[in-house]
């Protein structure tokens, strides 16, 4: 009876959570898509932006937050996996025990405080050393990277504790070195949940908002390099939602709906990745 | 000719002391059978001669010569490629069964595309799976049964061109015909390898080793003719394991 009462309990406790997502992603596309084909793709897919105008154009946007994606895992891809790998093949079990701690609260710190320390620090840096206003593709690519470090270390550091140990012994009994046994045996047996973090690195870095305005200058148009300022989806959104109505409250919608399927489309690729053999 | 010599070995887990001062010469071209009850040591001493203990942070002290030289003067990775581990349950490397069998020859020479097609091909075929796997040569290596599994971890050791061979229980989770096929390659390799087989199989032991030790709770017992030491051991203990009365 009592177990009666509490699988029921827990099915109804998961369907909310499907239904209040499948709500959320509802709503957004029926605020948001009638609006694509009212200004049609043509314009939807150009460079005007000036929605109390008529102009919806979102492809600079697009790009910016592709280009911002990009450079985040450029910059917390190499970084993420070299700390996995030490802190599971290289280094002693004290230092795991008191860096992986650290390195998961580093998930915590709220994003205003990395966008905070991009402006004070890394904006005048990059203006000092590259030239250029500062706030830049490079900037938000940085912090960005750094944001998405704990998600990429901890998750590739538990899959690579998760290779199996005659894996290891199997090799070394080959003759193999420890740096071959982790590039040709652990990170090929690591690959599946390796991509699982990156994934979630990547989403992360797609979706940040407060750091991004912060740091990337916000400038409509399609960057010509990385020293350039950039917007992304999520920066317009949440910079234009406050005072928006009509149809502008409708494109910033639409907005989310592409980001949306961005965001899906880049999680197919990846599983795809993960399930070649 | 001795291949290897072992002087007063012993070797502690941090305070379990796995070998107790174990003296034993391995002969060239010979399978030595190492049997023995629960640890005894059988794996144990395996794991001293090609230095893999060191992963499991154990210590040891002695001397273990190979071709009379200490095995500490030897690179660790010419080490263990001259001596080859197989392991109880065969351990299959991510990828393709042609991965598995490269992967040793290529950590320890450059070699060209045709030259390691070969390796791989003469590898397989001294290891008796050519036949069954040259046509899935591509294939993952673990959609492979188990004793083609086993046989391939041996193939794959025999491509790094070993001296010996020491095996860890390798037909313990093989079917029968599994396990003749593995023991029929072994004799067949015999001419040119070393053996030293652990095995909690007497039976396997007396029916394809030249030599027999005995080990009991870390303590080399006996160590004689496989046909001497199973019709009559010279020790009581020995006595009672070959008949069954423990371990």
């Amino acid at each position: 009876m009592k177990d009666k009462i509490a699988e029921k309990l827990l099915l109804f406790i998961a369907f909310s959570a499907i239904l209040s997502l499948s709500l959320i992603t509802f709503f957004i596309f029926q605020q948001g898509i009638p609006l694509i084909f009212k200004a049609g793709l043509g314009n939807f897919f150009s460079l005007r932006w000036a929605p109390t105008r008529g102009g919806f154009g979102i492809l600079s946007m697009v790009v910016g937050s592709l280009m911002v994606t990009i450079g985040a895992l450029a910059v917390g891809i190499p970084f993420g996996l070299a700390g996995a790998i030490f802190l599971a093949e290289f280094s002693s079990s004290t230092i795991q025990k008191t860096l992986k701690p650290v390195i998961e609260l580093l998930a915590g710190i709220p994003s205003v405080v990395f966008g905070f320390i991009g402006i004070v620090i890394l904006v005048p840096f990059i203006r000092e050393i590259f030239g250029g206003p500062g706030f830049s593709v490079l900037a938000a690519s940085i912090i960005l990277g750094i944001m998405i470090l704990p998600t990429i270390v901890s998750i590739s550091y538990d899959a690579l504790l998760a290779v199996p140990k005659t894996y290891r012994e199997g090799s070394y009994a080959l003759g193999a070195t420890k740096w071959q046994t982790v590039v040709m045996v652990l990170l090929p047996a690591a690959r599946s949940g390796i991509v699982a973090g990156i994934i979630l690195g990547m989403g992360r870095a797609i979706g940040e908002t407060m750091a991004v305005i912060m740091i990337a200058g916000n400038a409509l148009k399609i960057p010509g390099s990385i020293l350039d300022s950039v917007r992304t989806l999520t920066s317009t959104i949440a910079l234009e939602l406050g005072y928006a109505a009509g149809d502008h409250r409708a494109a910033l919608f639409a907005c989310g709906s592409i980001l949306f399927l961005i965001i899906i489309f880049l999680n197919i690729i990846a599983t795809r990745i993960t399930n070649r053999k | 000719m001795n291949k290897l010599s072992i002087r007063e070995l012993s070797l502690y887990y941090e305070k379990h002391q796995a070998l107790k001062k174990i003296s034993l010469d391995v002969e060239s071209n010979e399978i030595l059978a190492v049997i023995g009850p629960a640890s005894s040591g059988k794996s144990s001493l395996l794991r001293a001669i090609n230095r893999l203990y060191e992963i499991d942070y154990a210590r040891i002290t002695g001397e273990i010569l190979l071709d009379d030289k200490n095995i500490f003067d030897i690179p660790i990775s010419e080490l263990r490629r001259r001596i080859g581990l197989i392991f109880a349950t065969p351990v299959v490397l991510p990828g393709s069964v042609y991965k598995n069998i490269a992967y040793g020859p290529k950590l320890h020479r450059r070699l060209k595309k045709s030259e390691l097609d070969e390796l791989v091909c003469d590898a397989l075929k001294a290891g008796n799976l050519w036949d069954e796997v040259a046509d899935r040569l591509d294939d993952s290596a673990s959609r492979l049964s188990g004793g083609q599994q086993q046989r391939l971890c041996i193939a794959r050791t025999l491509a790094m061109q070993p001296e010996v061979i020491m095996m860890d229980e390798p037909c313990s989770g093989l079917d029968p015909i599994s396990t003749a096929k593995i023991e029929a390659t072994m004799l067949e390799l015999k001419k040119d390898y070393t053996f030293i087989l652990v095995t909690n199989n007497t039976k396997q032991a007396a029916r394809i080793s030249d030599r027999t030790a005995f080990l009991y709770l870390g303590e080399l017992i006996e160590l004689d003719k496989t046909q001497k030491l199973f019709t009559s051991p010279a020790d009581m203990k020995t006595d009672d394991y070959i008949r069954g009365r423990f371990g």
